[in-house]
């Protein structure tokens, strides 16, 4: 495999229809020099408008976009997200995305969704990369900062024989430099705020140099009350329109592990 | 929950039943790993337990801190993602702070507990470790009604307002647990029930009620109190669907005694089920031929939180 060295990259996941913070993110990544951008899947769900955001992502000549589970249910017309929540409370909500997500894309870009590749392996600054949506192992794996042990990171990216992963799937970002050097960055989303309290999204830059790879966070502005005010003509939920004015998750909240929920209002 | 149920495999063997051999199932990477480290040994002795533990059974004796750390150390070395500490009752044993921060150093931790034990000081150095361990730290806390007359029929005399007294003290140090509701009162189980639930606690203070749900295992005191399983409930092979054997707990966890290991939490008491001495011994593929198997396979029960 060729080695990619002495560049920038932007790695982003979970768009969740939000084409105002994807326009932002973009814009961002290549002011930065990105040569290439990565989206880890999850192209759907919780905003309005879905082809907007695909418009932007395919046929892209610097863009790679990776199937999340959403992607797969979507281009597969299955019959929910396959977010894999297990309240029924979470999936009370998860549903109401998903059928308004699926009654508003086009079918070619269902077909688009349904055919894109679920991994991208690379070789940066001399280290083995693999990018997946939620795990290396399963599309729909939730990897949050405080349930996810140095441990079990170290056997997984040993047995796959990886340098650094990158992943979404949970939405909240973090990254961690292993006791072994190894790497993981969750990219967070860029289609939702992190529970945190701030309006803004997160992705994140990939600086190549020699044979060094670093990663940093960053945090993205956009316009969310227009974003709120199309959800609300949209139809979508008052709960929704919340958490894109105040920052905090008020749904989909069963899931996050106590230490992440205890960041948030709900 | 019924994606995972095969369908026309139970139609096909629904009547006359055919003898067919239980299906084995393989571990995919032990995951989470389960303590029980206080053995069977509990305060209380509810009428639904499906492992009868109780102030006198000794069957399983509690772990030594030894031994916990022992396994905890075998489970970073192997990757393991996630701990839970069980019984009988976790805060009995007297250096239950100890194998808390010891399996906090490794991964995040769940505690299944009745809250009685936890007063007011255990209540505040509990919070101030989920404030400032590396890992999370969750309680699962059990309730099993929504009157003290609904719960006190199965876990005891007056032990509504002491549960509740261990989930209140909790709250109040900024841990918000996991309520767990065993679903023995028919209608917890459905959606009013839950929403009855849900009010409950929120009207008690808790603003963000979390909650689980579990069928009970007919099985243990549980046999005794509402009748065990009928001849038919067992898994047969061809009843799980190829691909989805995730759904089960025991494909990716294992259950550590003080007398060896075991593949899930369920089956402790039944002698058969002993994997070996080490957890070294339990990685290998097992056999779903007891009863048990079949509520989880069917109601789709999760043991994790």
């Amino acid at each position: 495999m060729p080695n990619l060295t002495d560049t920038t990259i932007a790695v982003f996941g979970g768009v969740y229809n939000n084409y105002l913070s994807l326009e932002a993110t973009l814009a961002h990544a290549r002011q930065s020099g990105a040569s290439a951008l990565y989206c880890l899947g999850d192209l759907g769900g919780f905003g309005p408008h879905p082809d907007r955001s695909i418009a932007q992502l395919r046929d892209q000549h610097d863009i790679h976009v990776m199937q999340g589970n959403y992607d797969h249910s979507l281009g597969n017309r299955l019959g929910d997200c396959a977010c894999g929540y297990t309240d029924p409370r979470d999936n009370y909500f998860a549903q109401l995305s998903y059928d308004y997500t699926f009654a508003n894309t086009s079918e070619h870009h269902k077909d688009w969704l349904r055919d894109l590749p679920t991994g991208f392996r690379h070789r940066w600054a001399g280290k083995e990369v693999l990018m997946a949506h939620g795990s290396p192992r399963r599309i729909n794996e939730f990897l949050w900062e405080s349930t996810t042990p140095d441990g079990f990171l170290e056997h997984l990216l040993a047995s796959r024989n990886i340098d650094a992963l990158f992943i979404t799937h949970t939405g909240i970002p973090w990254m961690r430099r292993l006791d072994s050097g190894r790497l993981v960055v969750n990219v967070g989303a860029i289609g939702r705020p992190a529970n945190n309290g701030l309006t803004t999204v997160d992705y994140v830059l990939v600086e190549l140099q020699g044979d060094t790879l670093d990663a940093s966070l960053q945090a993205i502005p956009y316009d969310h009350e227009r974003l709120a005010s199309e959800m609300r003509a949209e139809g979508l939920p008052e709960e929704f329109v919340e958490t894109v004015l105040t920052g905090y998750w008020t749904t989909c909240t069963e899931v996050l592990p106590a230490r992440e929920r205890a960041r948030g209002k709900y | 929950m019924a994606q995972h149920l095969n369908f026309e495999a139970l139609l096909e063997r629904a009547a006359p039943p055919k003898e067919l051999p239980a299906p084995t199932l393989a571990l995919s990477h032990l995951d989470t790993l389960w303590l029980q480290v206080t053995g069977t040994l509990c305060n209380l002795a509810c009428l639904h337990c499906f492992i009868s533990c109780g102030p006198k059974n000794h069957n399983h004796e509690m772990m030594t801190l030894e031994s916990v750390q022992d396994a905890l150390n075998w489970a970073r070395d192997h990757g393991v993602k996630e701990f839970y500490f069980t019984g009988g009752e976790p805060f009995m044993h007297p250096q239950i702070k100890e194998m808390i921060l010891a399996a906090l150093e490794h991964g995040p931790l769940n505690i299944l507990t009745n809250g009685i034990l936890i007063d007011e000081s255990m209540a505040a150095w509990l919070g101030e470790v989920f404030r400032t361990s590396r890992y999370n730290l969750d309680l699962r806390v059990s309730l099993d009604g929504t009157t003290p007359e609904e719960n006190d029929a199965i876990r005891g005399r007056k032990t509504y307002e002491k549960i509740f007294g261990g989930i209140d003290r909790l709250w109040a140090h900024g841990v918000n647990p996991v309520i767990t509701v065993t679903t023995c009162h028919a209608d917890l189980a459905a959606e009013d029930g839950r929403r009855r639930f849900y009010e409950v606690v929120r009207a008690r203070g808790l603003s963000q009620p979390r909650l689980k749900f579990l069928s009970p295992f007919k099985i243990g005191r549980e046999e005794h109190r509402a009748g065990g399983y009928e001849a038919h409930e067992r898994l047969v092979e061809g009843d799980l669907i190829p691909g989805q054997e995730d759904a089960l707990q025991c494909s990716s966890c294992r259950m550590v005694t003080a007398k060896g290991v075991y593949p899930c939490p369920i089956l402790i008491e039944v002698d058969e089920a002993l994997m070996g001495a080490s957890l070294d011994d339990a990685l290998v593929d097992i056999k779903l031929d007891h009863p048990a198997c079949y509520t989880c396979h069917v109601e789709g029960v999760t043991c994790r939180t």
